[in-house]
Formats: structure tokens, sequence, C-alpha cells
């Protein structure tokens, strides 16, 4: 008789049920996407912060002071320590290397532009360079780490003939001041430290960059005479944000905490395994950009953290609100039931038992619905996938039935109370 | 009925009624169906304030937020920087004008540049600067002992085991001009300032004679305001080059897009989610209502005065919940950004008139629906109870 009775009330009420159905599907789904969005909040925005550059960098040990005044370098370039080029594709064989985006090698060289025969730095650097670390290949350079470098025909539009040098040719970037003080185009021949190299682009990066060259790391390194030379690595990681542990020495530390230190990806621990894989070297937080990454990502963090609790109140509410309402209807059927002779557990069992069908059938339906918002949110605005961890299905299916029966409760009580004799006189 | 109490003859009645102020019969139709159901009537309020809440919260938040982020986004330091032209320094009241410009709230910090000689012949560079401006701008500068007293120095982490490994004090010269200086502290920041000294700016001005060449500014708000302030400093300046950091400014207008499209589609969602719960629960009270519905009918009234009364009555349940909610969603902001932000939301009544017009405008639609269903029914049937 009871599955009976559920089963005939859903098929006649199909439309009410529909509409509760509805309501539930519709809750589940704003809370299973805002869930999803949240829990991949902190890694997307960490994504979106390394387009402040770099926060680590690498040095030689031994080096010497730099002395840089406005962009140009006054250091004798041979001078002090370098490291060595063939080293590099290492970084990609720390403890974090999935957390490792991208890395630049730097080398200024100061060199003596046309007849004019003045000084100005060229740097050389990788641009997209294709490398290989044991069986895995990437590639990296100043595109990635460097993201707001721009390289344009000098009027800050990109164009097809204005490109980024390849990194094994023998063009070069001007910035765009010293373009302009050498009144030099794309595409024109111009003579650094006795070479006709090609022009073939304008770069422009807000910075010191704009008043020197950018040449590939080759091509410098064959200028001052070292092959293999660099003097420091810019390195742009995802990191954790500090916290105590982060900052504590890790001579001091007993081996477990040690352990978690080390396989925490904290700036400090990055920095500690680079020193590790690169011989004589000294690596180092970018302190501008490491250490206000961390207060940004905590505060858009808990932001949306507090949204998504308003997000999971307002369905609570609307999947209670919906549930009130169907039941509050059936008034007069709970007064027929119980004329012949229900007891109210047997009219609750009824009501939990479609309650409990409903929150299910809009539970599924829901977390579907929800997983393809959250996909919709992270294309669209993040450009990548937001991924649904499989674990929040039971999760969020107990919400939905918690927050149905939750819905439904206070409404079953009062209909369970109600006098049947005014229900089937329809007064009330 | 439980207002007549002690007169309760038919005349006293009559009278009472004659001398009590006049309502017409309209509102005396509201007022009652509020009164008489308060339980109805209070769940559908209850709904609606706190969606008109939740909406309001949502709102101000979006608002807000932005302008609560760009703060933090300042601790990145400077967006702008002004440079003297080759060879040149800033006119002496460069930093006045600046200060004009973008208001005193804004950092703006000078810096002044020359390469000294330690004893055995190293150089390094030497910058004069503001050392409170500094403090304030460069919140990352990760500084052991900030210098007070004269002749002390901020010495770079590098520069340190070059000039001074023990702490000693040391010598430098420019142009044969010599100086003594004390290290009062080490500066650790992992770019080029680990590289140099920094030294007060009155103080390396009358070593070296050289005025500041550069000044660092961290303009406030939006990047629109940031161009419009860049164009005034460029006519103030004409002799310096205005340069915008395109790193800084590039980096938080990409966070700080993308924070607020994901802000934008949750708020979205979230008010969306509240209005389905209005519209759920006003439905149910209006379709609980059919009887009454009915017997209007019965009773004669037009089809107009019987849309106009529910719409009347979705309208002031509307209104109450809209202006309910807005203050108590003020309030949730508020709390938001003193969690978050440590700093509260400020309350913008621009959001009131959309929190109002959509509030009215969801508990017209849920009060229509359920008329137009039942406008086909006979009242007859509805009065048998079926």
């Amino acid at each position: 008789m009871f599955p009976r009775l559920v089963y005939e009330s859903f098929r006649h009420q199909a439309r009410r049920k529909l509409l509760a159905g509805i309501a539930i599907t519709l809750g589940v789904a704003v809370a299973t996407a805002m869930i999803a969005v949240a829990t991949d909040i902190g890694d997307k925005i960490n994504r979106e912060l390394r387009s402040y550059g770099a926060n680590l960098v690498v040095t030689p040990q031994e080096d010497t002071l730099d002395v840089e005044v406005g962009g140009v370098n006054l250091k004798p370039p041979s001078d002090g320590a370098f490291l060595n080029e063939a080293d590099l594709p290492k970084i990609r064989g720390t403890f974090w290397h999935h957390n490792i985006v991208g890395f630049s090698p730097m080398l200024p060289v100061t060199v003596k532009v046309g007849s004019g025969a003045k000084d100005v730095t060229l740097v050389g650097t990788y641009f997209n360079k294709p490398l290989s670390f044991g069986k895995e290949d990437f590639t990296t350079g100043v595109r990635i780490t460097h993201p707001w470098w721009k390289v344009s025909c000098g009027d800050g539009k990109e164009s097809p003939n204005c490109a980024w040098p390849a990194d094994d040719s023998q063009n070069v970037l001007l910035g765009e001041r010293l373009a302009t003080k050498l009144n030099q185009k794309p595409g024109d021949t111009i003579e650094i430290a006795g070479r006709q190299l090609t022009v073939s682009g304008i770069l422009s990066t807000g910075a010191a960059e704009d008043d020197q060259i950018v040449a590939p790391l080759a091509l410098a390194q064959q200028i001052l005479g070292k092959p293999g030379a660099v003097r420091r690595v810019y390195v742009s990681a995802l990191t954790k944000p500090p916290d105590a542990l982060a900052i504590r020495d890790p001579k001091t530390m007993t081996p477990e905490v040690y352990d978690r230190w080390y396989c925490s990806p904290y700036v400090e621990s990055i920095a500690y395994q680079l020193r590790e894989v690169i011989p004589h070297s000294h690596a180092e937080q970018i302190r501008q950009v490491a250490q206000n990454e961390g207060t940004v990502l905590s505060r858009i963090k808990g932001l949306m953290l507090l949204v998504t609790l308003a997000a999971l109140f307002a369905s609570a509410l609307a999947v209670s609100a919906a549930m009130a309402t169907a039941i509050y209807e059936r008034r007069v059927e709970v007064g027929l039931m119980k004329a012949l002779g229900a007891g109210n557990l047997a009219v609750s069992a009824i009501f939990f038992a479609e309650a409990l069908l409903l929150a299910l059938a809009g539970g599924v339906a829901g977390f579907s619905a929800g997983a393809l918002l959250a996909r919709q949110i992270g294309r669209s605005i993040f450009n990548s996938q937001i991924s649904i961890e499989p674990v929040l299905f039971p999760v969020i299916l107990a919400i939905a039935v918690f927050v149905t029966f939750a819905g439904s409760a206070a409404a079953i009580r009062r209909a369970v109370k109600f006098d049947p004799v005014f229900a089937l006189r329809g007064e009330g | 009925m439980s207002t007549i109490g002690t007169l309760h003859t038919p005349k006293q009645v009559a009278d009472r009624r004659a001398q009590s102020p006049h309502i017409s019969m309209f509102a005396r139709m509201l007022l009652r169906a509020a009164v008489l159901r308060r339980r109805r009537a209070a769940s559908a309020l209850l709904a609606m304030i706190v969606a008109a809440a939740v909406a309001t919260a949502m709102m101000n938040l979006y608002v807000d937020v932005q302008a609560k982020l760009r703060t933090e986004f300042r601790n990145y330091g400077a967006n702008v920087v002004i440079v003297a032209k080759e060879g040149q320094s800033l006119p002496a009241d460069a930093l006045a004008k600046i200060e004009s410009v973008v208001g005193a709230k804004t950092m703006a910090v000078p810096f002044s540049y020359a390469v000294a000689r330690t004893k055995d012949g190293q150089s390094v560079v030497v910058v004069g600067t503001d050392f409170t401006r500094a403090r304030q701008l460069n919140h990352w500068w990760k500084v052991s002992h900030w210098p007070d007293a004269p002749n002390e120095a901020l010495i770079g982490m590098r520069a340190a085991i070059v000039v001074s490994p023990n702490r000693q004090p040391f010598e430098l010269t420019f142009q044969g001009k010599a100086i003594q200086l004390a290290p009062a502290g080490m500066l650790q920041t992992g770019a080029g300032e680990d590289s140099r000294i920094y030294l007060d700016q009155s103080e390396f001005q009358n070593w070296t004679g050289i005025a500041p060449s550069t000044i660092e500014v961290a303009a406030n708000g939006s990047a629109a305001e940031v161009e419009t302030s860049i164009r005034q400093l460029a006519q103030l300046l004409p002799a310096a080059d205005i340069r915008p950091v395109r790193q800084i400014m590039e980096g938080e207008a990409n966070v700080l897009n993308k924070t607020r499209a994901t802000l934008y589609a949750s708020a979205t969602l979230v008010v969306l989610t509240s209005a389905l719960c209005v519209l759920a629960t006003l439905i149910g009270w209006v379709f609980d209502r059919r009887r009454d519905f009915a017997i209007m009918k019965a009773l004669g009234a037009s089809e107009r005065l019987i849309n106009g009364f529910f719409a009347a009555e979705a309208a002031a349940l509307g209104v109450v919940g809209a202006i309910l909610g807005f203050f108590i969603g003020i309030g949730v902001a508020a709390w938001i950004g003193r969690v978050n932000f440590h700093a509260p939301v400020v309350p913008r009544f621009s959001v009131f008139p959309y929190v109002l017009a959509g509030s009215v405008a969801v508990a017209l639609i849920s009060a229509i629906l359920p008329i137009e269903l039942l406008r086909r029914v006979q009242p007859a049937i509805i009065l048998r109870g079926e």
C-alpha cells in the first residue's frame, strides 16, 4: 500500500511534483556550481597572479654587486660569476616541477651600437625556447614569465610583420625608447658589437628594457664570448601563501617538520630546491611579487567562500520554500488519510518518502547541471576547466536530502496536526 | 471579531465605525488579508526580505569589492614612474606638483641615484630617498631596522657583503668627496635594491649635490583614473617622462577582471536563486487563497478589481520586503567587508532602486501567474473545494 500511495501521488500530481523537483534541481545546481568554483578559485587566481611575473630569481653564489642605474649596467661585462645554461632544464627536475610555470635566463651584455659607439645594454634571453628534461619536453621563456612584454611595429599594435625573434636566430628586439632614439624600424639592419643584426620588432615593457636591446641568449653569449653563460634566471612558480612554517629556517627543523616544509609549495621551499638542483647558485624570492600574492589570494578566496555561503543559504531556502508550499496544498489529502485511520507516523512517512525521492532526483539532476554551469564559468572566465571532485557528489546529495527534509519538516508537522474535519470541510 | 471588545451592540458598532477614520474597502481587505493569515503572510514576507537582503549584499559587494581589491593591489607598489629626461633632475617642486594632481593620500616617493666608490675601489649604487615615504610605498621591503639617526644608511643584503661585512661604519667617495656612514639595518627584496645603499635624501644631496631624478607614484583608482592622472602629470611636468609600470598595471587588471567576472557570475546565481525562493513562496500563498478569489468573483467583483487587489497586495509585500531586506543586506555586506578586508563596505544607497524594482517585479510575477491559472476556473468549482 505504502509504495502505491507514493507512486500514485507522483502519477497524479505530476505538475506539482515537477515544480518542487525543479526548485530542488535549481537549488542543488547553484550550490554545486558555487562549491566547485569556490574550491577551485584559489588555483585559478594563483595562475592569474603569475601575470605579475617571476616570483623567484636564481643568481650565481659568488656574484659581484650589480651597478645599474636607469637601465644601464655599469658593471664590467665579464666581471663576476655565471650560471651554466646546461643546468637550467634541471629546474624541471625539482620536487615541485609541476608548480614551475616557466623560467627565463638573462644575460646582460654592454655593447656598442652603430658608428656612434654608444654604450647600450643588450640582454640575452629565451623567448619561447623548446627544452627537454628527461622524457619531458617543454617550452619556456619571457613570453611565459613576462606576459606584459609586448612586441609591435613601434605603434603599440601587434602585427604579423613585427614578431618575436626565433631563439636560434640572429634577430633582436629594440626597446621602444631606444628605437626612437636610434630612429630604427622593424626590418632595419643594425650594427651591434660589429655584427649586422636585423630588428624583428619593437619591445614595450614599461621598465628598463625600453632602453635596451633584447636578443636570443645564444647571440648574447657569442657577443660576450662566453658560451653557456647565464647571469640570472627568473622563475615563475605557483606557490602557497606563507604561514608560520614557511618562514622557519630549514636548518633548525626536526626531520618530520623538514619533510612537511620541503613538500609544501612555499616560495621559500621552492627557492631551497632550486638551490639544490643548480650548482653554485643562490635562489631568492622576489619579495615585491611573492609577498603580495598571498594577501591578494587569501582575500579573493575568503570573498568567494562568503559568497558561496550566501548561495548555499539562498538555495536551501528556495528548496524549503518549494517543499513547504507543496505540502501545504495537500491538507485535504492528509485529512482524508487521517479520517480513514492513518496515524501521524504513517502520514509523515509518506511525505518524507516523497521528499526523499524528490531530493534524490533533484540532487542528481542538479549536480549534473551544476557541473555544467561550473565548467561554463571556468571556460568563459578563466579559459580553463573547473574540475569537480567526484567526492562532491555524495556530499551534495546528502545536503540536498537534508535540506529537503528540513524544509518539509515544519510543513509536514503542521499538515499532520491539522484537524481532519476542518480539512475535509475545506476550511483552513 | 476580536476588535469589537466592550462595544458590541449593533448601534455602538455602527457609531464606532462612523467615527473611526475612513478606510476604503480596498485598503481594509488588504490589511485584513495580511492580519488574518499572519503565518502565511509572514513566511512570504520573510522570503521577500531574505531575497532582498541577499541581492543588496551581493550588489554592494560587487561594487565595493573592486575598490577594496585595488587597495590590496597597491601593496605591489608604484604603478607610475616619473623619470627626468637624461642627465637632468626633476624640478624641486615636482613632488608638491604631483601631490596636487593625484592627491595627498597617494604615495609618491622620490629617488636619486649616484655611483660611489668604496675604500677598496669597488663601485656601488647609492640612492637618496625619503624613508618614511619609501616605507609606506614598498611594503614588501624586508628591513631589519629603518635608519633614524643622521648618517645612518639602509644597506642592501648584497651590498652589505662588500661595504660592511661586520656591520662596521664605512666610507664612500663620490667625485672626491668622502662620507662616513653607519649601517642602520639590512634591506632584502630579492631584486635590484639588494645591491644598493639607501641614504636620506637631504644627506645624499649635501654629499653629492644630486637632486631626485625619479619619483615613484602609487596612483589609486581604476585603470581609467590612473590614465587620467598620467595625462595630468604629463601636462604638469613637461620636462619629465611619465611611464606607467606595465608589470603592475596589467597584472592588476588581469586579476581584477577575473575576480570581478567570477563575483558577477556568483552574484547573479545567488540573486536568481533567491528570486526563485520568493516565487515559490508567493505562488503558494496566492494559490492558497483561491477561495477568497472565488468568493470575490461570486460576489461580482470585476476581473480588473481582483487583479488589482492581488497585485496591490504583492506590491505592498515587495516594497516592505525590499526596505527591510535592504538594511539587513547592507549590514551583511558590511560584515563581509570587515571579516574579509578588515574595512567596512560603504553602504551604497544607489543600489536601493534596483532592489526595490526587482522585489516588486518578482512579487507581481508570482501574484499574476497563479491568478492567470485561476481565472479560467469557475468560482463554483473552487468553492466546492475541488
